[in-house]
């Protein structure tokens, strides 16, 4: 029989019933169910087993803190695993299956470890696989592993995308049930922009699961009539199946919205889950009370619940998880779920209750000052065994036991910025306390206000206080009668002489294990947690910490306030990663950046590499190039030959203006730029505070008040932002304004013998850029086919070499015009591989040298650290540290013999000595293979090294097995006398 | 200027943003995303001590107010937005004004310092109705606190963007050229994920 403990009413659609499978069975539920309640319908109690003992369980509630209902929803790339049957929203087709068994739910053999549970009790693996230490990594942990954990990953690509978003509100309102309702409400109608988040797709929290009347209402149709009226407010944004997970500085918000988690797959287009960033001005937390459970022996059988839980299956889904209920309670509530299930014709065995004065009955049996002492049933309870106040034992005959041992406030977001919460003696549990995050406040069950009318008004009263402190005018707003039953409770937390009586019971702690942790002296409760696990489970011991807390203080003799909570933090409910991550995974983890001749290059089939965020041509291969060396050398020697161009768009360009321009780059570069004339270039090498060098490039002085600065593509970012930071912050009184154009500009870098040539053609003839009127070092404008464009004279590779610009959007014309232009001098575009190799033949400094730990000393450029003016980093560069005798000099390394390479990394020692990191003599910064050599070389820096041309010197690397000599050289090895830059 | 090269070398045609001939558009829902190509643009950065008499001097070539902190103005088809204090943008049409920062300067001559801007940024043009939607998955940009006239200096998918506010069925995003392809890539993601 199909859905056998199905009840009358409910919130379920009748008229969509929708088919699913549990471990390859199929069932039917309704639109509204749960994965949770539609099994239960079907009389489905054990859901899955436990993380340690492997132990059957069934949900022990109706909402977010299950702990034992923890199943794996879907199949294929999609399988997720640990997701909770209690708030699974029930769809067709949905496919859910049992985890941490096998070979079968009902039949797990791994439940051999519940047989042996005293060899596995807390500690167990700290005392057990310490010896031999070697063992832990490659046999005892990857045994623990398998044994225990929980659900499977599919191990494949997530296929859903997940979107980040952004919200602003007056006042965001945290849960949507009775007071949630009331506070939104009162803003609402009040005019605030109101946001009301909460994580069930159904709003109006217990008010759907009770059956309370609010006003002339039901609590639920009241619920339903405010849901209505605040979508109609256009001031009001409703988030259901939205969980607030996190409560950040400043009233900032975390938020996960489910947005497809309801739906067999999401919308083309449409992302699965949103993580949004919501920013209030006050924030209402209305999240409720979680009920705790008592702790007594064999309480896990599946059918042992929550009383509330047992109430909201009944009331808002329409299912008994059986015929024959019981209910075990030290207070009041338990008791209305003995009524409400009675009134659906559920048979109420009895109600247990630990209180001598407990309310009674005409319609059930009410055993007072009993406790429950004992349960049956292997897969699912049968019996529980109930101790009498007399003394007399019984059993009950219960396919479900609700129990309750009172409400616990969900004080989980005002805890996030580490206030502590307070004891309320009143209600024997936590409440918020006074130091709450800024802008927020409680309010209702939440705030430890647990009676309907209770929370109603207290929603008005804190949604009045919020809008009176941003000066929002509140309207009266009339809170609606309703019950307000005193809260009758007396606490009582374990049943005494309990062997096996489970705390939390996802990690499979007993209050046995709580006080072997008190025996070996882990006290503190953060020392509890983590020597018994308690607490930290996906469900982070929503319904356990409390049992725990209240164990340890009693063995502590302290009380529950004294021992305290452990930390809350985000996120209040497991979250995706994939939500975390958003849109920033694989190919759109970070924003692209191309370079204007990039479709050009993209035609010629260039080989790219990422720098930075940009994507530069690495090297252009031609049909016949079986390795990227033969593309690299062609193109340095085509260059070197005749003409190759490059796009060097990639390095930062900073416009620089203003009445003390030159003053300010005087400033920021250490060698002197005041004289620069303008229509000249000018290299310059800039230095941190400290006296190390930051980075190198040039400045070209267009006007008298105007200099176009560049940097290195890797330091573009950091070197605007230093003359920035110099600018605002160090010379406030100097003229000058900043703003980056690297993007502006497409620039291309022409060098080569024919360099000049090959431009003569391409620049618009009214322009003389012949060697007198053009020299070495000039800059200007000119044209290009009539559009604007700029050229600069300098080289990085050695040769004779311009750099010529144009505004962005012709940089792709540019290179086909300079590509055609080239072709009788069979010019060469060349990647970023040949502009190394060929600023290494010229030894130039690049990032590798500009390490961050070398300074123009180490560089060879200590004379250009200018005395007669101050810049910054010259006075700190003097440092005594920085000056020593042997300090590093930067060379170049040839191999003695030609045949063997010269790799990066690998380390110099002098001859004869041992090789190791006291006779370290300096590193290699840079290698390649030289075409015009012939032979590998490198850039390296070395102590003592300008004194040391000549040497031969052991190289030495053990990590790739390097060892032979080199000789120390100069680092210009091509044209050490610049002849050909300046012809 | 002649390009009397033409004849045997390519012609200098432009390419957008995106890297074709002619801008692209993209209809998804009630949402246009159009790559908007005609735009110059300068930035405008007062002297320090010439304060007023350059904002004086850009209020006279734009014919416009300028814009406090957050806000633009537009008109007789210039566009002025803040950037920083005593700092605008300035964009008009390019085929009109290619010369912009040109005769911003002139206009301003040593009061201020202009910088051609043209090809540093792309533009894409948002029109239709829902755009709010679409940009809470964007930016940190209150969208329903906004108004006509707002100008936001924002981070899109982790670019520095401008957002302009022309109407609630008309918003323009400026960001880095360079990556005009992930921005537009972003924006139809959102539209999509939004509609």
């Amino acid at each position: 029989m199909t859905q056998k403990n199905r009840l009358s009413g409910g919130m379920i659609n009748r008229d969509r019933p929708m088919s699913f499978t549990f471990d390859g069975k199929m069932y039917q539920g309704f639109e509204g169910d749960t994965l949770a309640s539609a099994l239960l319908a079907n009389d489905v109690r054990l859901m899955g087993r436990s993380f340690k003992y492997h132990r059957p369980r069934g949900p022990l509630t109706a909402g977010s803190e299950e702990p034992n209902a923890i199943v794996e929803l879907r199949g294929g790339a999609r399988q997720e695993p640990n997701t909770r049957a209690t708030t699974a929203e029930l769809f067709d087709g949905l496919v859910a299956k049992s985890q941490n068994r096998w070979p079968s739910l009902a039949f797990d053999a791994m439940a051999i470890n519940d047989k042996l549970s005293s060899f596995f009790a807390a500690g167990f693996y700290y005392k057990t696989f310490m010896w031999p230490a070697a063992f832990w990594e490659k046999v005892y942990e990857p045994i623990i592993r398998k044994a225990a954990g929980l659900g499977s990953l599919s191990l494949q690509d997530d296929p859903d995308s997940y979107d980040k978003g952004f919200l602003h509100c007056d006042i965001l309102v945290i849960g949507a049930g009775p007071a949630g309702l009331m506070a939104a409400l009162t803003a609402g109608r009040s005019g605030a922009e109101v946001i009301l988040a909460d994580e069930d797709f159904a709003m109006g929290g217990r008010l759907n699961a009770e059956t309370f009347s609010v006003g002339d209402a039901s609590g639920r149709d009241w619920a339903a009539q405010t849901v209505a009226e605040l979508a109609s407010l256009p001031n009001v944004r409703l988030m259901s199946r939205t969980t607030v997970l996190g409560a950040f500085d400043h009233g900032t918000y975390g938020a996960l919205e489910r947005v497809s988690d309801h739906m067999f797959a999401p919308d083309a287009g449409k992302p699965r889950q949103i993580l949004w960033r919501i920013y209030s001005k006050r924030a209402i937390l209305a999240a409720g009370a979680t009920e705790r459970p008592i702790a007594f022996e064999q309480n896990d059988r599946p059918g042992v619940m929550l009383a509330s839980a047992l109430r909201s299956y009944a009331n808002r889904w329409a299912v008994t998880p059986s015929q024959r209920v019981a209910v075990f309670t030290n207070n009041d509530d338990g008791h209305r779920t003995a009524q409400d299930l009675h009134a659906l014709g559920v048979k109420v065995s009895a109600v247990v209750d630990t209180r001598a004065d407990a309310p009674s009955s005409t319609d059930y049996e009410v055993l007072k000052g009993a406790v429950i002492t004992d349960t049956m049933g292997r897969l699912g309870l049968t019996f529980a065994k109930v101790r009498q106040a007399d003394g007399m034992e019984r059993t009950l005959e219960c396919g479900a036991l609700g129990v309750s041992g009172g409400w616990n406030p969900n004080v989980h977001l005002a805890s996030h910025q580490r206030g502590r919460p307070v004891w309320d003696a009143d209600i024997s549990a936590f409440v918020p306390s006074e130091a709450l995050p800024q802008g927020m406040s409680a309010t209702g069950a939440a705030r430890g206000v647990l009676s309907t009318h209770g929370t109603l008004e207290s929603g008005v009263s804190v949604a009045k206080g919020a809008l009176k402190e941003l000066g929002i005018k509140a309207n009266a707003t009339k809170t609606p009668e309703a019950e307000d039953a005193p809260i009758n409770i007396t606490p009582f937390w374990h049943v005494e002489g309990a062997k096996r009586a489970w705390l939390d019971q996802q990690n499979d702690v007993t209050a046995k294990d709580v006080k072997l942790a008190h025996q070996e002296n882990f006290k503190s409760v953060e020392h509890l947690k983590r020597y018994t696990t308690l607490g930290m489970a996906t469900d982070q011991g929503k319904t356990s910490n409390m049992g725990g807390l209240a164990i340890m203080a009693e063995l502590a003799g302290k009380s529950i306030p004294e021992v305290g909570t452990t930390i809350f933090r985000p996120p209040y409910t497991p979250t995706a990663i994939g939500a975390f991550a958003g849109r920033s995974r694989d190919e759109d983890f970070r924003p692209v950046r191309k370079t204007p001749s990039h479709t050009w290059a993209e035609e010629q089939g260039a080989v790219f590499v990422e720098v930075g965020m940009w994507l530069r041509a690495q090297w252009f291969p031609k049909p016949g190039e079986t390795h990227w060396r033969q593309s690299v050398d062609r193109e340095v020697l085509q260059t070197r030959n005749s003409v190759g161009i490059c796009d060097v768009t990639t390095l930062g360009k900073i416009d620089v203006q203003g009445a003390d321009a030159a003053t300010f780059l005087n400033k920021i570069y250490c060698n002197p730029f005041a004289k620069v004339p303008v229509g000249k270039v000018r290299y310059g090498l800039m230095l941190r505070e400290d006296g190390i060098a930051m980075d190198d490039g040039t400045a070209a002085r267009f006007a008298e008040d105007h200099f176009v600065v560049t940097t290195t593509t890797a330091n573009a970012v950091s070197v605007y932002r230093h003359m920035e930071f110099v600018r605002q912050c160090l010379f406030p009184d100097l003229d000058v304004q900043l703003i980056s154009t690297t993007e502006a500009w497409a620039q291309y870098s022409v060098a080569g013998p024919n360099a000049r040539k090959l431009l003569e053609k391409v620049i618009d003839p009214e322009h003389d850029i012949s060697n007198e009127a053009f020299p070495y070092m000039a800059c200007g404008e000119i044209s290009i086919g009539g559009v604007r464009g700029r050229l600069f004279r300098i080289s990085f590779s050695g040769e004779l070499a311009y750099e010529i610009a144009v505004p962005t959007r012709y940089g792709d014309a540019l290179i086909r015009r300079m590509v055609a232009a080239g072709e009788e001098f069979d010019a060469v575009v060349y990647g970023t591989e040949a502009l190394g190799v060929m600023r290494i033949e010229k030894g130039h400094a690049a990032g590798n040298e500009l390490n961050g730990t070398t300074t123009a000393l180490n560089l060879g450029m200590a004379r250009m650290v200018n005395k007669k003016k101050d810049s910054i980093g010259s006075t700190l560069s003097e440092r005594e540290g920085l000056n020593t005798d042997d300090a590093l000099k930067m060379v170049g390394l040839k191999p003695v013999d030609s045949e063997k390479p010269v790799p990066a990394g690998a380390h110099l020692m002098t001859k004869g000595d041992p090789a190791d990191a006291a006779h370290d003599q300096g590193y290699v910064t840079s290698a390649c293979y030289s075409p015009n050599l012939g032979h590998h070389i490198a850039l390296a820096y070395l102590k003592r090294g300008d004194e040391r041309v000549g040497e031969v010197i052991r190289l030495v690397s053990p990590l790739t097995g390097i060892d032979h000599n080199v000789e120390v050289v100069s680092a210009h090895f091509i044209d050490p006398d610049g002849e050909r830059l300046r012809v | 200027m002649s390009d009397a090269n033409a004849t045997e070398l390519p012609a200098m045609e432009p390419i957008t943003p995106l890297g074709a001939r002619a801008p692209r558009v993209d209809k998804h829902g009630q949402v246009t995303l159009t790559e908007a190509t005609d735009t110059a643009i300068a930035s405008f950065a007062s002297r320090l001590g010439n304060e007023a008499k350059a904002t004086k001097a850009l209020a006279k070539f734009t014919g416009l107010e300028l814009p406090a902190a957050g806000r633009m103005t537009e008109g007789k088809g210039l566009c002025v937005f803040w950037t920083s204090p005593d700092q605008w943008m300035v964009t008009a049409s390019h085929d009109s004004h290619e010369d912009l920062a040109a005769q911003m300067k002139a206009a301003a001559g040593d009061t201020a310092s202009v910088t051609e801007q043209n090809d540093a940024w792309c533009r894409y043009d948002l029109a239709g109705s829902g755009l709010d939607a679409v940009f809470e998955r964007l930016c940190p940009i209150n969208m329903r606190g906004r108004e006509a006239g707002d100008a936001t200096r924002t981070s899109i998918d982790h670019l520095g963007c401008f957002v302009l506010m022309s109407g609630d069925e008309a918003i323009s995003v400026f960001g880095p050229r360079s990556s005009a392809g992930s921005l537009h890539h972003a924006l139809l993601t959102a539209i999509r994920s939004a509609h």
